[in-house]
């Protein structure tokens, strides 16, 4: 005999490629749970949007109430279901939970381990909640999820190390300065990833930023937009001595810092460090400075290599984590199943809002 | 109501409380885990606790402070070093020094106790009654203790140097401080033992100046050397002239020559007997 049951349906990063999500995408999810908590045998719904993955939580009244969510959904969308389906995730039951679980993880995420999502899904409770969609079983799958997710964050490596070159770079400057706050950054280049890494830095604390380029007018709409100072190109080598970091991302055919000019910089703070990012090809930073005293030089393939050595860290432990949620949704599935056999007795179709203070003080 | 143990038993609980510090420490960086900086300063502090009353009863038994012999002047040592990371281990909140912590509290404790010869003789009346004399001496292995601390330090900035410098961030490397952090710490620890040791001399050199002939030359070299080496590296490293992973050796160098000197030292006194009985404290 069919009765309540939990289930997840959407469309994520793993089967459904970039072209595909951009025509999932929700304008508005607030608009669409509205609507879907309509539909009937609704009891409880929460939408998860985000660039990777939109995903229905749900209780229904049985497990139709799934396939009633993806036809709104698709007819809302105009999608054709029977490409949906092909791409389509739906899971229910324990299977639901544990995969809510590896979401606020980030195990599921294209970046694994990645710390934006567990954000992502607190506000997808959070206005499902306020807007009195969850009952009893989403409420409590929501707060083990986010418990499960801080455990395996802090009990594992699966969030250990940056995956991205700029991240990689700030980390390594927190490695060398500690607080980024005092130090002082000099981006040589305007380019791309010059200007993200530097966004990287002020992210992360660093407030003095100075930006120089060999077209100053490009400089300084770059510094504006990082709310950075400017150093005229040619003046790099006698400001050299100021600046902590040094991101270097010229075009520039040959180095643009040589490494005596370096050396002359560092005997006016030799006590200070100096940590000079290389992102150029050619290379901007003459090699022979990484020899000197206090000078640490890394460059682009450094710096990706260690990137890489993060990411595949992080996947060796995702069998690790696998265990730890299973276990753990093991023991939430447990207690939620019991509810769903108790909370039979409510007619289908009734919609899910209010669900109610019982529920509430029933949960599982 | 504390347990009928004698010194060496309360030494040697405080020395396996050390060791369970460092067990804790290895297994976290075995599985690559950060070090559980709050159990391994646990384990520190009950340890310390313990080594202060086996120290006390120690004390207690001889009439002054425990520094009649190479024993004694290595549990004071560790004794000095531990009591300086309590302090210096929270306003950094390492839990990296506090594993090199306890593998130099360990490796001290265990070390003196293991070897029975340190322990067969003592000297007596070493301080003649002067308690000058005997702030003199804690003063100065108080001071050795912080160069112990300095010395565990600069290891730690030794890897992290190495860890850059090789760009091999991973792994435990990605749990040590910054080198910017550690150099902080090093300058200021360099600073206080030198301070401390300063101290310990200036006292000394009262009851010298007194009693010139009872004044032993070697121990004398011996500790002026470690001070003016103490010296000459805060003056390099404040004129820029020992940096980085210069300095860092030097500091080491410096621990080395502190615990060298300390055989001088013992050697200075003359009254041998054996030491006391192993009593409890009641």
């Amino acid at each position: 005999m069919s009765g309540p049951c939990l289930f997840v349906i959407g469309a994520t990063h793993q089967n459904a490629p970039l072209e595909v999500r951009e025509r999932l995408a929700l304008a508005s999810e607030g608009a669409i749970r509205d609507e879907l908590v309509m539909v009937a045998g609704i009891r409880e719904l929460a939408v998860l949007s985000t660039c990777n993955r939109v995903e229905f939580y749900g209780v229904g009244s049985d497990e139709t109430a799934a396939d009633s969510v993806q036809a709104a959904y698709c007819a809302m969308q105009g999608f054709d279901p029977a490409e949906f389906e092909r791409i389509r995730i739906r899971l229910t039951g324990r299977e639901a939970a544990l995969h809510l679980f590896e979401v606020a993880s980030g195990l599921d995420s294209q970046l694994v381990g990645e710390n934006e999502i567990f954000g992502q899904v607190k506000e997808a409770y959070a206005a499902a909640h306020a807007c009195g969609s969850t009952g009893a079983v989403l409420n409590r799958l929501f707060q083990k999820a986010f418990q499960a997710a801080k455990h395996v964050r802090t009990s594992t490596g699966i969030s250990s190390g940056r995956v991205s070159v700029a991240n990689v770079a700030v980390d390594l400057a927190a490695s060398i300065f500690g607080s980024l706050a005092e130090s002082k950054v000099l981006v040589l280049g305007t380019g791309e990833i010059g200007e993200g890494t530097a966004r990287a830095f002020r992210s992360r604390g660093a407030e003095d930023l100075a930006v120089s380029g060999r077209r100053p007018e490009r400089a300084a709409q770059v510094a504006s937009s990082l709310g950075a100072g400017t150093v005229p190109f040619e003046e790099r080598d006698a400001s050299l001595a100021r600046y902590d970091i040094v991101v270097c991302s010229t075009a520039a055919p040959s180095a643009v810092l040589s490494a005596a000019a370096i050396a002359a910089a560092m005997k006016r703070r030799p006590a200070r460090p100096l940590l000079l990012i290389d992102l150029a090809l050619p290379r901007d930073v003459e090699s022979a400075a990484a020899d000197l005293q206090n000078v640490f030089l890394y460059n682009l393939d450094d710096l990706a290599r260690i990137a890489e050595k993060n990411r595949l860290a992080r996947e060796a432990e995702i069998v690790r984590c696998r265990s730890i949620l299973s276990q753990r949704a093991d023991g939430l599935w447990g207690h939620v199943q019991q509810y769903l056999d108790l909370a039979r007795g409510p007619a289908p179709g009734s919609p899910a809002r209010n669900p109610g203070a019982a529920g509430q003080a029933a949960a599982p | 109501m504390l347990p009928d143990l004698s010194d060496r038993q309360w030494l040697w609980c405080a020395a396996g409380l050390y060791a369970v510090g460092l067990l804790l420490g290895t297994i976290s960086l075995v599985r690559g885990q950060r070090t559980s900086g709050v159990l391994i300063y646990c384990a520190i502090f009950v340890g310390y606790v313990l080594q202060f009353i086996g120290l006390g009863v120690r004390g207690r038994a001889t009439g002054g402070c425990p520094l009649g012999n190479q024993f004694e002047i290595f549990q004071f040592t560790a004794w000095s070093a531990i009591t300086l990371y309590l302090v210096v281990g929270v306003t950094f909140r390492s839990s990296v020094l506090g594993f090199f912590t306890s593998c130099l509290g360990a490796a001290l404790t265990a070390v003196s106790l293991s070897i029975p010869a340190w322990d067969a003789v003592r000297r007596t009346h070493i301080f003649g009654g002067n308690p000058w004399i005997e702030l003199h001496a804690a003063l100065a292995i108080f001071s050795y203790g912080v160069f112990g601390l300095l010395a565990l330090t600069s290891g730690l900035f030794l890897l992290r140097h190495f860890s850059l410098k090789s760009k091999r961030l991973g792994g435990w490397f990605s749990f040590l401080p910054s080198i910017l952090d550690l150099d902080h710490i090093e300058m200021r620890l360099l600073t206080a033992g030198f301070g401390l040791l300063t101290l310990a001399l200036a006292f000394g050199s009262v009851y010298w100046t007194r009693d010139l002939a009872s004044v032993d030359h070697a121990k004398l070299a011996a500790t002026a050397a470690v001070w003016a080496g103490a010296a000459a590296a805060l003056l390099l490293r404040s004129f820029g002239r020992l940096l980085a992973r210069r300095f860092a050796w030097a500091c080491l160098a410096l621990f080395a020559a502190a615990l060298l000197s300390l055989a001088a030292v013992d050697e200075s006194r003359h009254p041998v007997v054996s030491p006391p009985q192993e009593r409890a404290l009641r």
